[in-house]
């Protein structure tokens, strides 16, 4: 057994339902706890950055027209399918980032929320809907519908359950996703990628970068076709220049650094309507 | 001529047979100072730059008053004591109480509406007819529905309690001047905020004159402050670091610069912005309803509406007798005297908007666009814009792009309701659209497809307090009204 050399993985980008290397062919090394080299990791581009946001928006009326329901199904067998890789995860964590104890926990516990988001799908349009008693003659009602898309900043401190935290709200809502991983922990994204991959969630729904957030930042804020960031990185230069750069499109946005993500508390309806909008319909009364 | 060419020729002499002698409201009976002051901790005070601005009467453009151009130090007086009304009083007021103010605010502006009508229609030149049966009961309904929510906010959000956010400060458009007032004030008060809020240069009369009356309530002083002046005195809102949250309604142009300068700050924001929306007629609509609701849709308020359907999507079938119809219905409105009780259309609300409105006229003549305007008289004085179709136009046009705020509708035709979404969809705004048809299915379908806050079905330009307000995309965001409107003024924790 120890004579035997073991296999290495590349680690690659997911943009559409596809594995693919950065056009760039740039890399960067991801180390595990003692600073060692870990996995080779891609180091995406703008154009991977773009070819992303295509494969959301192409994606987004399908996901976001499937039943409540269906999307509950998805989001439940995302929770099957790492459940089946939970000691994967646990020894990925382990190398990368924490404790064996905290990598047990962690993937727990993000086992956890999505099994709670997979029941939310069904249920947050009927609390955060309303039958408005309009004064005049008209049927009136006011439904919560998906933002769009969704570009995603994970935070570097929690590696995986800041992933979860982030992806399952705003695909349980309808949305569509393209999500910057941390830095210093990718090599959990690309497994998480995996994980989406073989759990029925159709291409370009969830998509997932590895790189630099220097790089890629400055073009997912700029970007027109991006409807909202989820930004959970906590460097302040960054989250002034989306800011700065969501109001070319009128970006829906939010930080969320400073979250512990562990907490029961971290997990509530209330971040699936963060990317949703209110739409109200009226109809007249009469014969 | 046939007999049917003969009565349409006839139907089209306007000027014989459908005239109506004058029927003006007296403005006698209202009192309008020669100036106003700035309202700051319950007291009318002068601006510390002793620099005074004045509002005109856009259908006559004499000067109605002189107003205070508060500049930064105004603005910190009002900032300051709305944070001290926060502290030491509203927020510790129990919830009942705060919502028993509301209310009588809610009800001095029932006693007084005639004459906010009166004086709203004067500064801003929409017809009277609206003030008195749009403008004014909403605004007395939008207070007497959040002065209820008051005491009632930890039933509107599962799972949290609700807290203020302290000072909001709030931005305002020249549109529909005390209406947006309302829109603002009543539920940043009912959620235990206190405000300071900035009305539009050129129609802060309402708003001063809601000042007196918040005075006559008893409002504890600081809890709103009403500043007026131009964009910059809007600025030193928006850079105010001592304000938490900042509410706008205005053009997406400017609601843009706000969210910018929004960075690198913990501030909230709501941005309820431009619009262009589409009114899309299917060839099973019910043809003179939807006539009615095409009317409404963009000459409502001289067309100075963010969410006027400014687009007409027509299938291609009915295309020629809906205009037709259209036409006709537009020859019978009256452009002039606001105040006259017989007028449809108003005067447009200042020079620089009729010249904005002319200039997109003129560019739609050089492109070759097809231009038809009602045979109306206007009055001598004042800024006029007769109803306008702007016919021959393509997707890509400035003019169907772009938002005109006047009383100009182009005119697209379409095939298949894709082909009608896909049109309406093609901007960058998503304030609100228009759906006729008599098949229900069709309504939800289309409904569902349109990129917009608000579906108005068989049916357009209709607004109420407990009805959500606000776009997607680039027309803002954040929601005003209803049950979804008081969560941009609450922390949910």
């Amino acid at each position: 057994m120890s004579n035997r050399l073991n296999v290495l993985k590349t680690c690659k980008l997911y943009i559409g339902g596809k594995f693919s290397r950065s056009e760039s062919e740039h890399y960067f090394p991801a180390l595990d706890k003692k600073q060692k080299p870990l996995a080779n990791l891609c180091r995406a581009s703008r154009k991977d950055l773009r070819n992303a946001v295509q494969a959301a928006r192409k994606a987004q009326s399908d996901w976001s027209g499937r039943a409540a329901y269906n999307r509950g199904q998805i989001l439940y067998r995302m929770a099957e399918m790492m459940e089946g890789r939970r000691e994967q995860f646990i020894a990925e964590l382990e190398r990368a980032a924490v404790s064996r104890r905290r990598a047990e926990n962690e993937t727990d516990t993000a086992i956890d929320r999505l099994v709670h988001y997979a029941g939310w799908t069904d249920k947050y349009s009927a609390l955060f809907s309303s039958v408005n008693p309009v004064a005049s003659p008209h049927f009136n009602f006011s439904i919560p519908e998906p933002t769009g898309i969704v570009g995603i900043v994970a935070p570097d401190d929690y590696p995986l359950i800041g992933l979860i935290s982030l992806i399952a709200p705003v695909i349980a809502g309808g949305n569509t996703c393209v999500v910057i991983s941390s830095e210093k922990y990718g090599s959990i994204a690309c497994t998480l990628a995996e994980v989406i991959h073989s759990s029925d969630v159709p291409g370009g729904v969830v998509n997932i970068l590895t790189g630099f957030r220097a790089d890629l930042i400055p073009h997912l804020a700029t970007h027109m076709d991006v409807n909202a960031v989820l930004c959970a990185a906590d460097d302040p230069e960054q989250k002034k220049n989306i800011q700065e750069s969501a109001h070319l499109n009128v970006k829906r946005v939010h930080f969320y650094d400073g979250t512990n993500w562990m907490k029961e508390e971290s997990q509530t309806p209330y971040y699936i309507m963060d990317v949703q909008e209110v739409k109200t319909t009226w109809h007249p009364v009469g014969i | 001529m046939s007999e049917k060419e003969l009565t349409t020729r006839q139907s089209l002499r306007f000027d014989e047979l459908w005239s109506y002698d004058p029927a003006p409201e007296s403005p006698d009976y209202v009192k309008i100072k020669e100036q106003y002051q700035l309202f700051i901790d319950g007291k009318f005070q002068e601006p510390e730059s002793g620099n005074y601005f004045d509002s005109v009467n856009p259908s006559n453009e004499e000067v109605l008053a002189l107003f205070a151009e508060a500049g930064k130090k105004d603005v910190d007086k009002a900032v300051a004591a709305a944070r001290k009304a926060h502290n030491g009083v509203w927020s510790k007021m129990p919830a009942k109480e705060r919502g028993k103010y509301i209310y009588r605010i809610a009800r001095l502006l029932q006693e007084r509406a005639r004459e906010f009508a009166i004086i709203e229609s004067m500064d801003s030149g929409k017809p009277i007819r609206e003030s008195r049966d749009i403008d004014i009961p909403q605004v007395i309904a939008h207070f007497f529905y959040h002065a209820g929510w008051a005491d009632k906010l930890k039933y509107a959000f599962p799972g949290v309690d609700p807290k203020p956010l302290g000072v909001a400060g709030q931005i305002i458009p020249w549109n529909f001047p005390l209406l947006m007032a309302a829109w603002k004030i009543a539920p940043a008060l009912a959620t235990g905020n206190t405000v300071v809020i900035k009305p539009a240069e050129t129609t802060p009369l309402s708003a001063l004159k809601l000042a007196e009356l918040i005075q006559d309530a008893d409002l504890p002083p600081g809890v709103v402050n009403i500043v007026t002046g131009a964009g910059e005195t809007g600025m030193e809102i928006v850079r105010h670091p001592d304000i938490d949250k900042i509410a706008f309604t205005g053009s997406t142009e400017v609601g843009k610069i706000i969210q910018k300068a929004m960075a690198g700050t913990d501030r909230k924001y709501t941005l309820e912005l431009g619009g262009k929306a589409a009114n899309i007629i299917f060839d099973d609509a019910p043809v003179n309803q939807a006539v009615e609701g095409i009317v409404n849709g963009i000459f409502f308020n001289q067309g100075h509406v963010c969410c006027a359907g400014s687009r007409l999507l027509v299938q291609e079938g009915i295309a020629d007798e809906l205009v037709q119809k259209l036409k006709m219905r537009m020859e019978t409105l009256i452009v002039g005297d606001p105040l006259d009780k017989n007028t449809d259309i108003g005067a447009i609300n200042s020079k620089v908007q009729l010249d904005r409105i002319l200039g997109f006229l003129s560019e739609s003549v050089e492109s070759d666009q097809r231009i038809y305007q009602t045979k109306c008289d206007l009055p001598e004085k004042g800024y006029w814009c007769r109803p306008t179709l702007v016919e021959n136009v393509s997707q890509s046009h400035r003019i169907v792009q772009e938002e005109v705020f006047g009383p100009v509708l182009t005119i697209q035709t379409f095939r298949t309701p894709a082909e009608a979404v896909s049109l309406t969809n093609n901007t960058p705004y998503g304030l609100s659209g228009g759906v006729w048809t008599d098949k229900g299915s069709k309504i939800f379908k289309v409904g569902k497809s349109i990129r917009a806050g608000v579906i108005w079905a068989n049916t357009f330009n209709k607004f109420d307090p407990t009805s959500p307000f606000g776009g997607y995309k680039e027309s803002g965001i954040g929601r005003e009204g209803g049950i979804h409107g008081l969560s941009p003024y609450l922390e949910l924790s």
